[in-house]
């Protein structure tokens, strides 16, 4: 068994006084493709923030890639840097050209030099087929354009685990399958990731682990095909009769 | 048949229209009442009764000319709009008559002395006379070449960004917040000031009139900016230090009335500092001109940060950009953008509250207007030089809006 690349033991988290997060342990090895499911506010989206630190938690201890999460950390960007997130509103600068947008953290973050960078941005804005746009702002794209240009962005800092924010929320029906795609081929390239989605059949194609959460709890962590086959506890059987 | 109707109103009510303002006039330009043998009252609002009838003759019907129609749908769209309508009308042709002789046909400007001012008008001579001083101040008449070879530098290296290699483009803020500021200050310095390179000293309370308002305006403009930028991005810091330090720092200053600040930077200040140190009055009062208004600054851009989404800041995190690089690439450049009204205005109140220096004694050109008022050669000639004041700062004012909505549009980027 390889050793695992995120690890999180008895982790709590708070809002306030409202607990969101209660006691995960959460292992994932690497080039593992894990599907996070459960109702809103369950807190999926807080969960994945935590890996790369958008939120803090208060109890417990991650580690990502060897590096402990917690107030000392020194070199929090060093580590953001290796993990790539794709956010729900694709959250581009909308300021910045979509070539800008992808060479922006390579060039200033990473140090590349700019002609590198910019062949790298290309390359990965041809494996998402939005090369063609490279020149145009944010703003004339459509959402599963956008999108796209997120995960060729997060793609160019070369990350060793990409996190997917619900990733096809916010898009119009006919864009989630463009969307969906370029995240098929990214995950046969073997890339770890770890996607919030409600897209359960992106789940069964892609997903080697589905881990179901509700208030706050991992309830049920299985193999793909058993999770949908042979749901363990009743609230997982519940939102699996409710949305398939 | 129903067209001819409709043109028999929009005749009558077009002519009704004209007698009335060709009542009104005649009236103020050749003092010529038409009316005169009606009743004083009647006499007075015919031109309005009239007007007024006639405009609703003209929007009775529905003519066909299309733009007679746009008219009639937006502005005489029901009797009250026609009374407001006329009633501007008349007060512009009221106004114009008597600002336009008095400005114009009845003001003198030839001579050089006030016995040339003759005639019933504004008297020209005195700006003219006194030119020099509104725009240099006590500054030495032979040496006002030091001022505008100074001025000429300066515009130029602020110019000099335009046309930046695009290589280059990368260190214009650099350029900007520190290089050209410390540049402007010596040239500035050496050229007006002089004292060294075999040019004369002149010492500050010489400097004043239009030139001492651009000199005082420009350095709190570059300077209270990037203060402000620092304090805005301070007041939204985590660390408790930095944040209070800013909160106080920004409500002391949004606290006191500029006119108390400039008092106590000539009068207080001075007593605070050790004995042999000696600092300029008019560097205290740009001191203290910027440090007020960087808190002003601060809040207009504070409201940009806040203006943008959190998603923003998650992006940015998560591309492994720390603090500056995330404000100076992504969360600035967009902020900025957002609060170019905002600072304009701050700028523009700047710029007027200038004049303020007057009461540390330093006399810019609305100062100089207060001294020349009172020079017993030139008595009652205020009117004039407040209306030159005037002209002179809305032309400035005006230029700087107008380049601020040049701005807006420049960085206008759909989102």
């Amino acid at each position: 068994m390889t050793d695992s690349i995120i690890k999180i033991h008895n982790m709590n988290k708070w809002f306030g006084d409202f607990q969101v997060l209660k006691n995960i342990n959460f292992d994932v090895e690497p080039n593992k493709k894990i599907v996070v499911c459960g109702p809103s506010g369950s807190g999926k989206s807080t969960l994945i923030r935590c890996i790369n630190r958008l939120e803090e938690h208060q109890e417990g201890t991650i580690v990502v890639d060897g590096n402990e999460l917690s107030e000392n950390t020194k070199d929090i960007e060093n580590i953001r840097a290796n993990v790539g997130m794709v956010f729900q509103q694709f959250n581009l600068f909308p300021h910045l050209s979509i070539l800008d947008n992808c060479t922006l953290a390579p060039i200033w973050v990473k140090k590349m030099p700019k002609k590198h960078a910019e062949e790298l941005a290309l390359n990965q804005l041809k494996k998402v087929q939005i090369d063609d746009q490279a020149s145009k702002f944010p703003g004339q794209l459509s959402g599963g354009q956008q999108q796209r240009c997120a995960i060729a962005r997060a793609l160019c800092m070369e990350p060793k685990i990409m996190l997917f924010d619900e990733p096809t929320s916010a898009l119009d029906p006919e864009m989630i399958k463009e969307v969906l795609d370029a995240m098929v081929s990214l995950a046969k390239g073997g890339m770890t990731m770890i996607v919030v989605t409600h897209e359960m059949g992106f789940a069964k194609e892609v997903a080697d682990e589905v881990v179901f959460m509700d208030e706050g709890m991992i309830v049920e962590r299985a193999e793909t095909k058993e999770f949908f086959a042979n749901p363990k506890s009743d609230r997982t059987k519940l939102f699996l009769s409710q949305i398939l | 048949m129903i067209i001819q109707k409709s043109m028999t109103n929009l005749y009558l009510g077009s002519s009704l229209v004209l007698i009335s303002f060709i009542d009104v006039f005649l009236n103020s330009f050749f003092q010529l009442n038409l009316t005169g043998f009606f009743p004083g009252s009647i006499s007075l609002f015919l031109p309005l009764i009239l007007g007024t009838i006639g405009f609703y003759l003209i929007r009775a019907d529905y003519t066909g000319i299309k733009h007679l129609d746009i008219l009639n749908k937006n502005v005489n769209t029901s009797n009250f709009n026609a009374v407001l309508t006329l009633l501007i009308i008349f007060l512009i042709i009221k106004a114009i008559p008597p600002s336009m002789s008095w400005m114009v046909f009845d003001a003198n400007i030839a001579g050089d002395s006030r016995d040339a001012c003759t005639g019933t008008g504004a008297c020209w001579t005195y700006i003219k006379v006194w030119f020099k001083r509104f725009m240099y101040g006590m500054y030495p008449n032979e040496l006002h070449w030091r001022v505008n070879v100074a001025f000429i530098l300066v515009i130029a290296l602020g110019m000099l960004g335009l046309f930046a290699k695009e290589k280059l483009k990368k260190y214009l803020a650099l350029y900007y917040v520190i290089i050209y500021p410390i540049i402007a200050f010596l040239i500035i310095y050496y050229l007006i000031s002089g004292g060294a390179f075999g040019l004369e000293w002149v010492e500050t309370g010489a400097w004043g009139g239009l030139s001492l308002t651009f000199i005082v305006s420009f350095f709190c403009l570059i300077f209270c900016f990037p203060l402000g930028m620092v304090l805005a991005l301070g007041r939204r810091s985590t660390l408790p230090t930095i944040r209070y330090i800013s909160i106080g720092y920004i409500e002391f200053w949004r606290g006191v009335p500029l006119i108390t600040v400039l008092f106590m930077s000539s009068v207080m200040f001075p007593m605070f500092l050790p004995e042999d140190f000696f600092m300029d009055k008019l560097v205290r009062v740009i001191i203290a001109i910027t440090l007020f208004e960087a808190a002003y600054c601060a809040e207009v851009i504070r409201g940009g940060l806040q203006a943008l989404p959190r998603g923003q800041y998650d992006a940015a995190k998560s591309l492994g950009m720390g603090y500056w690089k995330m404000h100076i690439f992504v969360i600035l450049p967009q902020a900025l953008k957002l609060v170019i009204p905002g600072i304009a205005n701050t700028f523009l109140a700047l710029v007027k509250d200038t004049p303020l220096i007057f009461v540390v004694g330093l006399a810019e050109l609305a100062g100089m207007l207060a001294l020349a008022k009172t020079n017993p050669e030139w008595l009652g000639f205020a009117m004039e030089g407040y209306v030159f004041a005037s002209i002179i700062f809305w032309i400035i004012c005006y230029a700087m809006s107008k380049y601020s909505y040049n701005l807006e549009e420049k960085y206008k980027t759909e989102r």
